[in-house]
């Protein structure tokens, strides 16, 4: 009897592929649990400078979709709006300065909590002086081969302040927003020159000129070459493309990139707010493991990819400024005078050096400039440094994301750092003015300048006190 | 025909094109080309001559920043704006076919799976913008015509209230955009708790509102004069016949103060449509005021340019805008010219 043997052989047949599609579909969703994004589309919020770019490299490249995310970036009006979007939920995630996180943490400006997985960029400042002030710095600056000795120190700018003082004329310069990586770094290279970039005095005067001989303002990054054109400010501290374009359009002359000011320094972070990470874990850490592709590709082999990384930036919903401006300080050189342009491979580093990777002691080092110019007012005990750095900083998350990614093929184990790092950089000179920063000796490190706040002092009523 | 044509034409404020009609009509040929001419042929003469020394003045004008376009590169900025937002449409339209076949596919294999749609994230094109300010500016200016008409019209009917909420009035019209989107920005993420499923984004009501508080002081202002400078007769007569205050409203007061409501609101939307572009660029509307914003920031050699397409556009939406609440005017004032 044939069929039915045939019948029941097909029955069978059935049977078994239903059992073979119902374990294949279990393990299909036990996987899709396993990843499951609690959100899928968000919107992310950059400022207009080329460091932006891991985010505009994650959309275009895919590295997002490949994640399932589904992600909108928006350009931010300026850093308060792109800070308060944060906050506030409009924007779940957004490029920062790498200070910014600090400033919520203590409740200057507004108090919020945020937290950062993933080091956007290393370097990649700039400090611009205008013509008039570098016709004047230069005679001071040792020469070799005709060209300026690097790095220029602000020495050579004390005697113009001097002119300016017996002028009675304020000698102004600008930055970005005052809890920001260009705030501080411009006031280590002035301070690193003897001269008094000013304090603050929170929460009476926010203004931090208080006893300055360098006026300090913020001045939003578009506007910087022309006002230091018409003379209301005499230089600034800011990101690309602000920096070579005061040079495309002779109105200044970049004098020291912050590499040879402080290498290999922190400079803007992916941050998002401690509720949405806590809300949103795995949608957090698939944004992570994007970036961490999208910063390995931009450093990949020798800066290979960074000529198709800054036709992406030219496009207007990124950066928008003409591709020879950004190529200029992208592609392993940087233009200082006119004509001058220098070797510089490291002007924006992504994940060289580990540069992707969180470390405690850049957040320390941040801390100890907030502590120095009276941002944080009073004297705080060595372990208040690590425990906040501890809070906006999270490694953890970084390393997770990492792990996933060599899992999946997508990235090699010698792109991190080991299981084994404790988040501080042993203590290193790498600063203009030689002084060792060791981040397990904040209030140390503080002592060892000699402008600025040190111990108990706190700025009081204008002056500095004990 | 030829009367409803022309009616028609004065109403809409297409005043050229009635000598047009005349003569199609066979009227008075001379006449109406002489009119033609004065009222088509001047102002375009008038505009060329506008666009000559634009295009001379800004060749001399050479700032250390770049130099001012002329209007032949704006007119190229504007047609790459147009390019630029039928590419997008096509990647868009690119990215929904992939995701249907990605549907398609996955319901092949498997039909109980479950799919799910996404929108496409790409950047909002040029006139996606302009869409966006457009009915910003219309939330706004509703909203404001809703507060501003009814409050205008108890300022009118009572005294009392008028003294009472004068000098309020008085103080908040000067207020620039500006000056309130701090405090409106504050209270909006206060209030207002944004989820995936909004119907609203916080940037929207944001700009919505600050259009509102800056343009309902022209309704306002107008439609309290309106009320209060009704023909006393007619006052008079919804007392002899007793009509209760909601009949006088609809009956007597409306009618006779509806072409100053009218006036009121369409000053109120041209200093809306400016308070719009002002309150995006720091709101992050999505609209024309965060463009002119974004590009000022792009620093690019066409930024200037795509800034000036932008100024263009603003202009003649409201231009366009005002010539439609002129229409509305019109048709309301039953004729009285005012």
């Amino acid at each position: 009897m044939k069929q039915p043997e045939k019948r029941s052989l097909k029955k069978g047949l059935k049977t078994l592929s239903a059992v073979a599609a119902i374990i294949a579909l279990s393990f299909a969703s036990s996987a899709e649990a396993v990843e499951k994004l609690e959100k899928e589309n968000l919107k992310l919020g950059f400022i207009k400078l080329t460091d932006m770019a891991p985010l505009a490299v994650a959309y275009e490249k895919g590295y997002f979709e490949d994640e399932g995310l589904s992600v909108q970036l928006e350009a931010q009006a300026n850093w308060k709006v792109l800070l308060d979007r944060v906050i506030n939920g409009e924007l779940d995630g957004a490029h920062m300065l790498a200070t910014l996180p600090f400033g919520t943490a203590i409740g200057y400006g507004t108090k919020a909590d945020i937290i950062s997985a993933f080091s956007m960029t290393l370097n990649g400042d700039a400090i611009t002086v205008s013509n008039d002030v570098w016709a004047q710095m230069k005679p001071q600056i040792p020469m070799k081969d005709g060209k300026p000795v690097h790095p220029i120190k602000a020495d050579a700018l004390k005697p113009i302040l001097e002119k300016y003082k017996n002028a009675g004329k304020p000698f102004n310069m600008a930055m970005t927003f005052p809890v920001g990586t260009h705030n501080m770094k411009l006031r280590y290279w002035l301070a690193a020159g003897g001269i008094k970039p000013g304090f603050y005095a929170p929460p009476e005067d926010t203004s931090g000129q208080i006893d300055a001989e360098a006026i300090l303002s913020v001045t939003p990054p578009p506007q910087m070459p022309a006002t230091m054109d018409s003379g209301t400010i005499a230089g600034y501290c800011v990101g690309e493309p602000w920096n070579q374009q005061a040079v495309f359009k002779g109105v200044g002359v970049p004098v020291i990139s912050d590499y040879e000011l402080m290498k290999n320094s922190p400079e803007k972070i992916f941050g998002v707010t401690k509720d949405f990470a806590e809300k949103n874990p795995n949608t957090h850490l698939a944004v992570i493991k994007a970036l961490i592709r999208a910063s390995l590709w931009l450093d990949a082999e020798n800066n290979k990819n960074r000529n198709e990384g800054v036709e992406m930036l030219s496009q207007k919903q990124y950066v928008g400024a003409d591709y020879d401006v950004i190529a200029n300080s992208m592609n392993g050189t940087f233009e200082y005078e006119k004509g001058d342009k220098r070797p510089l491979a490291d002007f924006n580093v992504f994940s060289r050096y580990n540069g992707s990777y969180p470390y405690y002691s850049d957040a320390i080092w941040s801390l100890t400039q907030m502590r120095r110019w009276g941002q944080i007012n009073e004297q705080k005990p060595d372990a208040w440094y690590l425990e906040t750095a501890k809070k906006v900083y999270r490694p953890d998350i970084f390393m997770t994301a990492a792990h996933a990614l060599i899992k999946e093929g997508k990235a090699k184990a010698s792109d991190f750092p080991s299981d084994q790092e404790t988040g501080i950089k042993a203590p290193n000179a790498d600063y203009i003015d030689g002084v060792v920063f060791d981040a397990t000796k904040p209030n140390d490190y503080l002592t060892k300048f000699s402008i600025g706040l040190k111990g108990k002092q706190k700025v009081v009523g204008g002056k500095v006190v004990e | 025909m030829n009367n409803h044509l022309i009616k028609f034409f004065n109403i809409t404020g297409l005043t050229w094109f009635v000598p047009l009609v005349k003569i199609a009509s066979g009227e008075n040929p001379t006449q109406q080309l002489r009119q033609l001419f004065l009222i088509m042929g001047v102002p375009i003469i008038a505009f060329t001559v506008f666009l000559g020394v634009w295009s001379v003045s800004a060749s001399q004008v050479n700032t250390s920043l770049g130099a001012i376009p002329g209007p032949t590169a704006v007119w190229h900025e504007a047609k790459g704006l147009l390019s630029e937002h039928f590419a997008e449409k096509e990647k868009e339209a690119a990215f929904y076919q992939r995701q249907q076949d990605r549907h398609a596919q996955a319901l092949l294999e498997n039909p109980a799976v479950e799919i799910k749609s996404r929108p496409y994230n790409g950047q909002a094109t040029y006139l996606d913008k302009i869409f966006t300010s457009l009915y910003t500016v219309f939330a706004g200016f509703m909203i404001a015509t809703l507060i501003a008409v009814p409050l205008g019209l108890l300022c009118g009917m009572s005294s009392v209230i008028n003294t009472a909420i004068n000098p309020l009035i008085q103080i908040f019209k000067p207020v620039s955009p500006l000056a309130w989107l701090p405090i409106v920005t504050l209270v909006v993420s206060a209030v207002y708790v944004t989820t995936d499923e909004s119907w609203f984004q916080k940037s929207f009501l944001t700009s919505a509102i600050t259009v509102t508080l800056c343009s309902l002081w022209p309704t306002l202002i107008n439609t309290a004069v309106g009320v209060s400078s009704i023909d006393k007769d007619l006052v008079n007569v919804g007392k002899v016949l007793r009509l209760n205050w909601l009949t006088q409203i609809r009956k007597i007061i409306l009618p006779s103060a509806l072409p100053y409501i009218f006036t009121g609101m369409r000053l109120s939307l041209g200093v809306g449509w400016m308070v719009l572009i002002a309150a995006e660029m720091l709101a992050q509307n999505p609209g024309l005021g965060k463009f002119v914003w974004d590009e000022f920031q792009n620093g690019s050699s066409n930024s200037l340019g795509r800034i000036m397409v932008a100024v263009f556009t603003i202009g003649i939406i409201g231009f366009v805008l005002d010539r439609i609440m002129q229409s509305f005017q019109k048709v309301f004032s039953f004729g009285n010219a005012l």
